[in-house]
């Protein structure tokens, strides 16, 4: 019996052995990871973690892979999936045998080079080890450039900020959270941020820097300068596909999965931020970097490994905090032909429906959790193919939930 | 030792709903199941301290409005990731339209 062996033990690994050994799989289950200490959840790096500066929470369960008999070791790079003879190769050069393989390698920040900047000034978050970096590094009163207006990079800016920072956001979009959220929420956002004294200039790069007295100046392509102690960029992850790609597996934009979460290898799986794969309710293929959506993988990928045909095929989920706002959204707006509307103290939801008068997706901003349970009945609505016309969802004096009851 | 505190009329909530209960700094989170009996757990999640109140109840669920962690509101139990630790919960009763939480 040479059991299950797990490639990287982020939110999707670690469920994925939690769920082997809930359905009663009594083989021997490997969980390797390449970074050091317990699995940890990433999501609070960018919010609490620099904030407070507490530790990033471990990954919920992981306290109990011991007990499980899960074999758990950290600090191991696997450097080479070997198909023929089922085995991986460890950085130490230790073969390991496998009947099935899970990948669940997630993705890395995209790094930026500017001319005239050393590297070690332009910082990016992925990791605990990144955020201790950018949490050691922050002072207040220091001007940081964060280049890049996506979820990660607005977390960072807000968080930075409320520690005292002088920051500025370039983002080379037309807006903040242009491929993300309607401009509806954006703006609720971007002038939030405004509000809170953070800079965001859109349509915005940067050519090159040059250093001052007192730290360096970014040069931007409209000619204007800023200055900077120094910068973060948030533009976005790429995943982690190259050992399936050395071994061969079909690799675009992430390692592609069929339904199942199998890759081009009926042996080898693919789970998480580092697969592509097909989702049905939209009638395409994606590749999510969404917390919940690696561990529900992480899930189903256990559950076919051990001989389930289990499909997945429900509305994304995301979330994102920035000073006292939360945000959430559900489904992918593909397709989107009408927006509506609905506001409440204080707080707004936004649905998106395409051209056949279907809910697609749902987003909403406000203070704390206020939007929290209306996303979770537009979650519904979606995934239980109801589609409530554009004027029941506009009417406020109807309650959402009874949409869902019919 | 019972001690039974007045917590709201019975029409505060909806049925199939939550509302936020605080008292001598503790919170709950109080539920009316969809057949109008009257639950009571502790307020806030256990994956997070994330008050379970702006969460949805949906027959004898309630996901946490945060990151939709699910408990089952009648006995406390966990229904898994990312929640494992159970809701402690409390006795509760309903008296002349009036909802009782025993807090001892
Ligand atoms: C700062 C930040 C904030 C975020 N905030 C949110 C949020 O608010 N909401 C939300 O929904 N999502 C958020 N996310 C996204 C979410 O964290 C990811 O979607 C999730 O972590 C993906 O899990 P995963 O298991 O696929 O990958 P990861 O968590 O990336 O885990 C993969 C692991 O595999 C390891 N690995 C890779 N290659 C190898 C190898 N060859 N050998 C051994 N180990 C290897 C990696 O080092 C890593 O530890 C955030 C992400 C970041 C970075
Ligand atoms: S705080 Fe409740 S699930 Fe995370």
């Amino acid at each position: 019996m040479y059991g299950i062996l797990i490639i990287g033990a982020g939110e999707a690994g670690v469920q994925a052995a939690l769920t082997l050994r809930q359905q009663g799989y009594q083989g021997q289950i490997t969980l390797l990871g390449d970074e050091s200490g317990r699995p940890y959840e990433r999501p609070p790096l960018s919010k609490q973690c620099l904030l407070d500066g507490s530790d990033a929470p471990l990954i919920s369960g992981s306290q109990q892979l011991e007990a499980l008999n899960i074999q758990y070791r950290n600090g191991q790079r696997v450097v080479a999936i070997h198909r023929n003879q089922q085995q991986v190769e460890l950085a130490s050069g230790e073969q390991l045998p496998y009947e099935r393989l899970l990948l669940a390698t997630g993705a890395q920040a995209r790094t930026l080079t500017i001319e005239g900047m050393p590297a070690e000034q332009v910082l990016t978050l992925r990791s605990r080890g990144d955020a201790e970096r950018i949490r050691q590094r922050a002072r207040p009163g220091q001007n940081v450039v964060m280049i890049g207006a996506g979820f990660i990079g607005l977390e960072l800016a807000a968080s930075l900020r409320t520690l005292g920072l002088e920051v500025t956001v370039l983002e080379s979009a037309e807006r903040i959270l242009q491929r993300a959220v309607p401009a509806s929420i954006a703006s609720l956002i971007a002038a939030e941020h405004q509000q809170q004294g953070v800079e965001i200039r859109c349509q915005s790069s940067v050519e090159y820097a040059s250093s001052t007295d007192y730290g360096y100046q970014l040069h931007l392509l409209n000619g204007e300068r800023i200055n900077a102690d120094w910068v973060l960029a948030g533009i976005g992850s790429v995943p982690n596909t190259h050992l399936a790609q050395d071994a061969g597996l079909n690799v675009d934009n992430g390692i592609q999965v069929d339904h199942c979460l199998r890759t081009s290898d009926p042996m080898i799986f693919a789970a998480g931020d580092c697969a592509r794969f097909p989702l049905d309710l939209y009638n395409t293929e994606v590749r999510l970097e969404s917390w919940r959506c690696a561990r529900e993988q992480g899930e189903i990928a256990a559950l076919n490994m051990l001989g389930a045909n289990t499909i997945y095929n429900v509305a994304p989920w995301f979330w994102s905090d920035q000073y006292q706002l939360g945000l959430q959204m559900v489904g992918l707006p593909i397709g989107v032909t009408q927006e509506v509307i609905r506001d409440f103290n204080g707080s707004r939801l936004v649905f998106l429906l395409n051209a056949h008068q279907q809910l697609v997706a749902a987003c909403g901003v406000g203070p704390g959790n206020t939007v929290a349970r209306d996303i979770k009945i537009a979650e519904r609505l979606i995934n239980q193919g109801l589609h409530p016309s554009a004027e029941q969802l506009a009417d406020t004096s109807i309650s959402l939930k009874s949409l869902l009851k019919g | 030792m019972a001690n039974w505190i007045e917590v709201c009329s019975l029409d505060e909530i909806d049925p199939e709903d939550v509302m936020r209960f605080d008292h001598n700094q503790h919170s709950w989170a109080i539920y009316r199941c969809p057949n109008g009996e009257v639950y009571a757990t502790s307020g806030h999640c256990t994956h997070e301290r994330i008050h379970l109140a702006d969460g949805l109840v949906m027959d004898d669920i309630i996901e946490c409005p945060k990151h939709n962690g699910r408990f089952n509101y009648k006995t406390g139990k966990a229904q898994g990731a990312p929640v494992c630790e159970h809701l402690k919960t409390w006795p509760t009763r309903v008296e002349n339209g009036l909802i009782f939480l025993n807090v001892e």
